[in-house]
């Protein structure tokens, strides 16, 4: 089996971002770039059932421009075997990135897609779901455990209230959760063989998906802003002040 | 045209996420409907005809609707799809599972987690776990949204709307329900409690949760949340985490006592109303967002801070 993780570069989980001034968008100019938190326990999973002998390659995919080349290799050298680049200089959005997805699926015939469960960038948390719905697949999001079974997937999934285990037939989708598994540190000599692991590179318009945005920004703003408030001197003071200040106790 | 909102039950009654979302979905400014798919789900469907505003509830009373399964009620909201126009979910785990699988089949981009109404093509959403807000004007002729609950108000009760019961779809039959584990307590639900006490990383483990953080929470009345780092730790089940990935709550009391505050812990609870921080390191970033701060060991202000709630009769 086959497995395809597609895997996002963004702003790095890490740096406190910038609105511009003029409302035109998120300075992400200098910022430090890093592979989707999320997709990285995606890729770790992938492994870890080759390490199983649960499947036979590891394949990566990324859409984005030129740089997103080093996100697929950052996962190259976490273990995966190679990677395909779909170039796109502009933003793409979830819906046409599902529809790339599916064309690399149609190509490449993987038995199970595994993808993060959002970016934490446009926090969108659609790719995966709008996926399996075009290509008819089963689909199990937000997972924090996941079984090959036969020709079946059982997955564990973090809801609102609890947990919950559901059956998957094969081919499957499975996005992410944070508790899915912690990801490796990519060592050494597996940083120098990543740097002979293929990379095929791609341009966006050959899929035939129509990129265009279906959702137009007009303008991205500072969220309103929040003061800090006053320090108490103890447990009697909080006491009193959230209940003759705030009134909320 | 109309808009279809789709309700959060637990099959027997409403839940109030419903409430909040139905508000949303009345902005849009066409008549709302409201879909109810469960499984003996009659209760959940007369409490949503008594909300304001609803034209009409459809009920899909089936097992298939009985166990939140994404592909069954992709299928069934896809097969009303001819009579509306826009497709409205609260943004609770069922709902990010399912609206963006629905999207797809309608060839149509979600516009996700919507906190603000504009017009009924453009809305406000976060993005960077709101550290920006994105303002985003809708090109597709059907609109798919999850609605962020804790920015509106509940609808109220008041109407009358007639209940019609709806053909389930075919169930396409990918996956099955094994089972779940669900946390069964008398605490309100994160997503409408009024009071929420939360503990971080400096719990150090889960028996401090019991010991410290579930006192307090009883004696508020309050739901217990928790910092990712706290459940990553194993200190709190998943579904208390508040913050990017998990929970996004705006209770009218957020205490939160051990968190040092990560801009990911932030995007969950910053548009509580009141947020007291109980911390032990003064640089805290939870003090910079929190309305009253204290700098205190949590193990022995808490305690403290219990007895005497107790004392004012709480």
């Amino acid at each position: 089996m086959k497995i395809l993780v597609p895997v996002k570069r963004v702003v790095d989980f890490n740096v406190q971002i910038r609105v511009k001034s003029d409302g035109s968008g998120v300075d992400t100019a200098k910022a430090k770039m890093s592979m989707n938190p999320f997709d990285e326990i995606a890729i770790e999973e992938a492994l870890r059932l080759q390490e199983a002998g649960k499947a036979s390659e590891v394949v990566l995919v990324s859409i984005g421009p030129a740089q997103a080349a080093e996100t697929i290799r950052t996962g190259l050298s976490m273990g995966a075997d190679r990677g395909i680049l779909v170039r796109s200089e502009a933003p793409v959005e979830p819906l046409a990135v599902a529809k790339i997805l599916r064309a690399v699926v149609e190509e490449e015939g993987p038995g199970l897609i595994i993808l993060g469960k959002q970016a934490i960038d446009d926090d969108s948390n659609q790719t995966g779901q709008m996926l399996a719905g075009l290509l008819g697949w089963a689909q199990a999001t937000f997972a924090s455990k996941l079984e090959v079974d036969g020709a079946y997937f059982k997955v564990t999934r973090e809801v609102d209230g609890g947990l919950q285990t559901v059956r998957l037939k094969a081919p499957a989708i499975v996005t992410t959760d944070l508790r899915l598994n912690e990801p490796r540190y990519a060592s050494l000599p597996n940083i120098m063989k990543a740097k002979k692991k293929p990379i095929v590179e791609r341009a966006a318009e050959l899929y035939g998906v129509d990129l265009a945005p279906r959702l137009e920004v007009l303008r991205t703003t500072e969220p309103p802003g929040r003061k800090a408030g006053v320090k108490v001197k103890d447990v009697a003071e909080l006491v009193s002040r959230l209940r003759n200040e705030a009134g909320v106790i | 045209m109309t808009t279809l909102l789709i309700a959060e039950h637990d099959h027997a009654s409403l839940k109030d996420v419903t409430n909040k979302a139905l508000t949303a979905a009345a902005q849009l400014g066409a008549p709302v409907d409201v879909l109810v798919a469960g499984e003996n789900a009659r209760g959940a469907a007369d409490a949503a005809a008594k909300l304001n505003g609803v034209a009409k509830v459809l009920l899909a009373d089936d097992p298939a609707y009985a166990h939140d399964l994404a592909e069954p009620l992709a299928a069934l909201i896809r097969s009303l799809a001819p009579g509306y126009d826009a497709f409205v979910a609260p943004a609770t785990s069922r709902f990010k599972n399912v609206m963006p699988r629905v999207a797809a089949l309608l060839d149509v981009m979600q516009i996700s987690e919507i906190i603000k109404v504009v017009a009924p093509d453009t809305f406000e959403r976060p993005i960077y776990a709101g550290n920006a807000i994105q303002t985003v004007k809708s090109r597709d002729a059907k609109k798919v949204i999850t609605v962020r609950s804790s920015t509106f108000a509940a609808t109220g009760e008041g109407g009358n709307a007639p209940v019609e019961a709806v053909a389930s779809a075919a169930d396409p039959g990918l996956s099955s329900f094994v089972g779940e584990r669900v946390a069964r307590n008398n605490r309100p639900e994160l997503a409408s409690a009024r009071i929420i006490v939360s503990g971080g990383r400096g719990m150090r483990s889960s028996a401090n949760f019991t010991k410290y953080i579930e006192p307090l929470a009883d004696k508020l009345g309050a739901g217990v949340g928790a910092s990712r780092a706290a459940v990553d730790s194993g200190f709190a089940p998943n579904d208390w985490q508040v913050g990017q990935t998990g929970k996004v709550v705006a209770p009218e009391l957020y205490i939160a006592i051990g968190i040092s505050g990560a801009i990911q812990h932030l995007a969950g609870m910053k548009d509580s109303k009141v947020i007291v921080a109980i911390n032990k390191d003064a640089d805290a970033p939870i003090f910079q967002v929190a309305d009253y701060g204290l700098v205190a060991d949590l193990y022995e202000a808490v305690p403290e801070l219990t007895e005497q709630l107790g004392k004012l009769g709480r």
